[in-house]
């Protein structure tokens, strides 16, 4: 049986992602005055659930050849409203999780039928559904504040017994109940189709729209979780357009890191992940190495930069030019 | 009905005149609210206003003209305003003299790499402006040590950004005409401009025209990173320095702008007159919002739904079959 | 009664009719043969028949029901299936994810790997692919591998009707000789097949009912064998069919310069030492299997190709071609009608007038501003020279029929007056009236002393157009055919590389007859 070589190959992207990321956290933590310990994996941990929440939440959108610059803005609604309702006994912070991850679910949602039966293409209406979506989150929050069930944000962001970071946990118990059975489901390969060739599926009674559908809520919901999350990381809720403009950006370069591609049809939530985590890395990098905060915006940057053009290594292979313009 | 007026019909774009429209509708409802709204004073103020974003308009016309996309406009601005105040001071009058042109060129160098890596390294438009954003934020970051530059724009910035020149005409608005008068050219009566529809439809059949269309891509992201950096020359001519995030507030307008115009986001398909129209009326939109007294949270509110309400309207894709 | 009958069946588009009142009955257990002019409305029947489109008019029964489809999943469900020209694969999934695309199995709630791996391999063997690994990913399969993909894709879904649209133009002959075998056995499955196919040999071969549509209707049904090949294409066009080609220059008149001239052209495995020279006032043909190395060739010489070995002379002096731009700037001169001319011929919802003028605005512009004087004389003397059909220069091309836009991509590279023009398959899908005019053009062109490099999958047109033909095999020309020597067995066997040996058996077999 060689079946191995073609797994592999399916997800050689996510694998590259992951040893990547695996030797940027070596020189991390080995240059860490601290070393690898539990605290500075948790803080590690904590920051890069968050963006890779984020990713995640791109991810969805850009498998069916999408894009969506709202996941930012529904990442701070939900934190915005978040340090509202998540507070309480733990039946009221239930009630306020479920609340929180609805209104998530509801904004993909919205982006979703503004897409599908608006005709209108991803990347406007998402930019225009984005400004509403800070226009509720600024409603909610005109100024940082709130709380939240510190109890929980405590548990989430702490860590287990034997120093696992809590939100890893969460993040893979995420994975393990939400996207590894939606990957294996019809509707879940559906969106792989759909990103594949819109055309293509639609002729094989792929449903398409339904599988947008899905996509757009799905994305909402990461997204939310991702506000959730940001929430318990803070104590408190902040609309700040900057912040939601930076963690739609992050996404994107996540999501690129992650070996998705922005062609729809190929990659997996899972390669997201690693490259948010990486991103995250590469932040932090500067940190131990004793470089002034001031560079941090141009390292990143820089590094974003010889991220994506390392893809271009290909074009060295291409030997008819006609294949260059896709 | 003459014969000019129908081939006048034939030929306008049904969403141009549906922008076109909704100006009017909007000042309408804008004079029911104060009649100030259509005094000769307050439009000539909506037109100055207006001119910032239709130069940076300009730039991502041409670029989404190409199906492409320019994300890298909020620091571009910067960029342009940031590096124009810096040189004001240098060796007098020097600095004044090329305040503006140094301002534009920072622009065009960073334009040029948005261009080289779509158009040679053939990365998709949408991550290179924005890794290329991130890194003229970071240099811009160094640069100011992350605070507001403290450096005065010149005489000449503030003579176009806020002087009047005949009949009180804004110099700004004057400056746009300029810029869109150029672009119109460029688009329907130079090589360039069909070169560029021609991208937007179809690359391949473009480049097997035997025309360059690799330089043709690289040339158009350098002017749209020159028309973003020349918008934040004049902005921090209005304002009388450059600041942090001074071109934040234009990205997601001038894209508006371009598409509620007609423009097709996928590229080949749109005249300037249709973005003359869209950033008119988001200058407008954005005017009545803050004349009504809504607090921020319900602008940005209204402002979206809004856009995407006129989108339905007539920005839809056609129903593929 | 028949197992599926369509009464009466009429839709439009817009103001125009694409079927009119068109009626088909197919039986079980037969392969039945659509023919007709692009246009006719070949592809609208089908499309009403698997759900893609819903009639405005009319009604189809099947087994004695009356059934509508809402969408091509509710057709598939009735027992209709279809294979369309496009190939409808998902690139970016794999064979066996393709294959049960639309009906998975599943195992709790979820797809079932396993049980979807034993489809597609039942699949595929049932459509002559056995050695198509489940799990490749299509993008990864050569185009004619991913026709037997969407034929076993076809399959799975248990099929009653099976419709196949042009469903051999995108194979090699190997392949093609695979999928009669497969259809004839469906055949004796009692499926009812549906094949619409421009190429008259198949249908002479498969078929065993023909119906010929003709303007959005049904013109006429007939068993097949029962009519001529020239009385089917008068039913088709509904005019005199005579002279389809233009008559050739005599052999052996005097000899005129070599314009361009190849040696040892070589690129990847693709292409393999080719050399060749053709003079001013040749048509060259490029025959050979599809898929050989002939459109290779053709880029090769136009500056597309990076890496290539060997030389190039035009008129004797050696060039180095470096890209299409400098292909046709005047000195080399050379143009290049692609293939596809949807996406590298044409910008279809650009204007006729802007398409026409794309490649030569150098010469219809000063300093980069174009003279639109100039402009729109240039156009209008190409739109008469060619005659194209079109309601004024300002209509998006997209809007034109299929034959006119392939003058206008043939008209768009006249317009810089080239000296060697190389055409790589260009009347794919074009009707029979727009073919002649075609062949006309071509003979013009060299007679106007042009050397033309034609490459057609089509044998009829190498015999009736060229006066050479070089075919290849594997990337290599195998042979040179000159003047008479051009018939369909030397085209054939040539191609398939069996030798002349077995050309001249057959010779001599139809001589001692």
């Amino acid at each position: 049986m060689r079946d191995w070589r073609y797994h592999v190959g399916e997800n050689r992207d996510t694998l590259l992602a992951f040893a990547v990321f695996l030797i940027m956290f070596g020189i991390y933590t080995g240059n860490h005055p601290a070393g690898f310990t539990a605290n500075v994996v948790t803080t590690a941990a904590n920051k890069g659930v968050i963006l890779a929440l984020v990713a995640m939440a791109q991810t969805a959108v850009v498998l069916t050849a999408g894009i969506d610059l709202s996941v930012g803005m529904i990442f701070l609604l939900a934190n915005c409203l978040a340090s509202w309702i998540v507070v309480g006994s733990p039946g009221m912070t239930a009630l306020g999780l479920l609340g929180v991850l609805l209104v998530g679910l509801l904004c993909g949602a919205i982006n979703g039928l503004v897409v599908i039966f608006g005709r209108l293409q991803p990347i406007v209406t998402t930019i225009a559904t984005g400004a509403v979506y800070f226009g509720l989150a600024l409603f909610l929050r005109p100024v940082p504040g709130g709380d939240v069930n510190s109890e929980l944000a405590d548990s989430l962001t702490g860590q287990l017994p034997g120093g696992i970071p809590a939100s890893l946990v969460v993040l893979f118990l995420i994975i393990l109940t939400i996207w590894l059975p939606f990957r294996r489901s019809e509707i879940g390969r559906a969106v792989y189709a759909v990103g594949s060739s819109e055309a293509a599926a639609y002729m094989s009674g792929v449903p398409v729209r339904k599988a947008k559908f899905v996509a757009y809520c799905l994305s909402g919901l990461f997204a939310a979780m991702g506000g959730l999350f940001l929430t318990f990381f803070t104590y408190s809720g902040e609309a700040s357009a900057a912040n939601g403009g930076a963690y739609t950006l992050y996404s994107i370069a996540a999501v690129v890191l992650g070996g998705i591609s922005l062609f729809g049809g190929k990659g997996s939530v899972i390669g997201a992940v690693f490259g948010a985590l990486m991103f995250r890395t590469i932040g932090d990098l500067l940190f131990v190495f004793d470089l002034e905060p001031l560079w941090q915006p141009l390292f990143q940057g820089v590094v974003l930069l010889l991220a994506v053009s390392l893809g271009s290594l290909r074009l060295f292979q291409i030997r008819n030019r006609l294949d260059l313009f896709g | 009905m003459s014969i000019f007026a129908k081939s006048l019909i034939r030929h306008i774009d049904p969403a141009v005149a549906i922008a076109f429209g909704c100006i009017a509708a909007l000042l309408l409802f804008g004079s029911f609210y104060s009649t100030s709204f259509i005094s000769p004073a307050f439009l000539l103020q909506q037109l100055k206003v207006a001119s910032f974003l239709g130069i940076i308009a300009t730039g991502a016309m041409i670029v989404i003209l190409l199906g492409q996309i320019d994300l890298s406009i909020p620091w571009l601005v910067a960029v342009g305003g940031m590096m124009s105040t810096a040189i004001v001071g240098w060796r007098s009058p020097m600095g004044e003299v090329l305040a503006i042109p140094f301002g534009v060129l920072c622009g065009v160098a960073f334009g040029l790499v948005n261009g080289f890596a779509v158009a040679y390294l053939r990365i998709p438009s949408m991550i290179i402006t924005l890794a290329v954003n991130a890194v003229a934020q970071g240099l811009m970051v160094v640069h100011t040590g992350g605070f507001s530059p403290q450096d005065a724009s010149s005489f000449a910035m503030r003579f176009l950004a806020t002087g009047n020149s005949l009949l009180g005409i804004p110099n700004a608005l004057l400056v746009w005409a300029a810029v869109g008068g150029g672009a119109t050219f460029l688009l329907s009566r130079t090589v360039f401009g069909r070169a560029v529809y021609g991208i937007g439809n179809s690359e391949r059949a473009v480049y097997l025209s035997g025309v360059r269309s690799q330089r043709i891509v690289m040339l158009a992201f350098a002017l749209s990173g020159g028309l973003s950096a020349f918008g934040g020359v004049l902005l921090a001519g209005y304002a009388s320095k450059a600041a942090q995030g001074m071109g934040d507030a234009y990205l997601l307008p001038a894209i508006a702008a371009v598409v509620l115009g007609g423009t097709s986001i996928l590229g080949g398909r749109g005249t300037y007159l249709g973005t003359i129209a869209g950033v008119i009326l988001i200058t407008l939109l954005q005017s009545i919002l803050s004349v009504m007294q809504i607090e921020e949270a319900g602008r940005q509110i209204i402002y979206g739904v809004v856009i995407i309400l006129m989108l339905l309207l007539y920005g839809r894709e056609r129903r593929v079959q | 009664m028949a197992f599926f009958q369509m009464e009466g069946v009429s839709k439009r588009y817009g103001g125009v009719s694409a079927l009119q009142n068109a009626s088909l009955s197919v039986e079980m257990g037969r392969i039945h043969a659509i023919l007709g002019e692009n246009g006719a409305g070949k592809s609208t029947l089908i499309k009403v028949m698997s759900g893609v489109v819903t009639p405005d008019e009319g009604r189809m029964i099947m087994e004695g029901r009356e059934v509508q489809f809402a969408s091509p999943a509710a057709a598939n469900r009735a027992g209709i299936a279809c294979i369309f020209q496009e190939l409808s694969l998902l690139p970016d999934l794999s064979v066996a994810d393709n294959i049960s695309i639309s009906n998975p199995p599943k195992h709790f709630g979820l797809i079932d790997r396993k049980a979807q791996r034993r489809i597609a391999e039942e699949a595929l063997a049932r459509a002559g692919g056995p050695d198509i690994h489940p799990l490749t990913l299509v993008k990864d399969l050569p185009l004619s591998r991913r026709q037997i993909v969407e034929i076993a894709k076809a399959l799975a879904r248990k099929p009653r009707i099976l419709i196949l649209d042009e469903a051999t133009s995108a194979l090699a002959a190997a392949d093609v000789e695979k999928v009669y075998t497969v259809l004839k056995r469906l055949r004796s499955e009692r499926l009812a097949l549906l094949y619409i196919s421009h190429r008259m040999q198949e249908i002479a071969e498969l078929a065993d009912d023909c119906t010929v549509f003709r303007n959005g209707r049904n013109i006429a049904t007939y068993r097949a064998g029962t009519k001529s090949d020239n009385e089917v294409v008068e039913l088709m066009i509904g005019r005199e069919y005579s002279h389809v080609f233009p008559p050739k220059p005599d052999v052996g008149r005097q000899e005129t310069p070599i314009l361009l001239e190849a040696s040892g052209l070589s690129w990847t495995s693709r292409i393999k030492d080719i050399s060749f020279r053709v003079r001013a006032g040749e048509v060259v043909g490029l025959g050979g299997l599809d898929g050989q190395g002939q459109r290779e060739l053709l880029l090769a010489l136009f500056g597309v190709l990076r890496g290539l070995s060997g030389e190039i002379r035009i008129e004797g002096k050696p060039v180095s071609v470096a890209s299409p731009h400098r292909a046709k700037a005047s000195d080399l001169g050379m143009a290049l009608i692609p293939e596809d001319r949807k996406t590298e011929g044409l910008m279809l919802p650009m204007s006729v007038r802007d398409n026409l003028s794309f490649a030569a605005l150098g010469r219809l512009s000063h300093f980069g501003v174009i003279d639109r004087d100039v402009e729109n004389t240039a156009v209008a003397d190409m739109i008469r020279l060619l005659a194209i059909r079109a309601d004024g220069t300002d209509i998006p091309v997209g809007s034109l029929s299929g034959g006119n836009q392939q003058k206008v991509l043939i008209a768009k590279w006249l317009m810089i007056t080239p000296r060697i023009i190389l055409l790589n398959d260009p009347t794919r899908g074009i009707d029979v009236g727009t073919k002649q005019e075609f062949y006309k053009l071509l003979r013009q062109l060299a007679d106007a002393g042009r050397a033309i490099i034609f490459y057609s999958t089509d044998y009829a047109e190498l015999i009736g157009c060229c006066d050479r033909v070089l075919v290849l095999y594997g990337g290599a020309i195998k042979r040179e055919l000159v003047g008479k020597e051009i018939t369909e067995r030397a085209l054939v066997s040539s191609a398939l590389n069996i030798g002349r040996q077995a050309e001249e058996a057959g010779e001599k077999s139809v001589a001692a007859r």
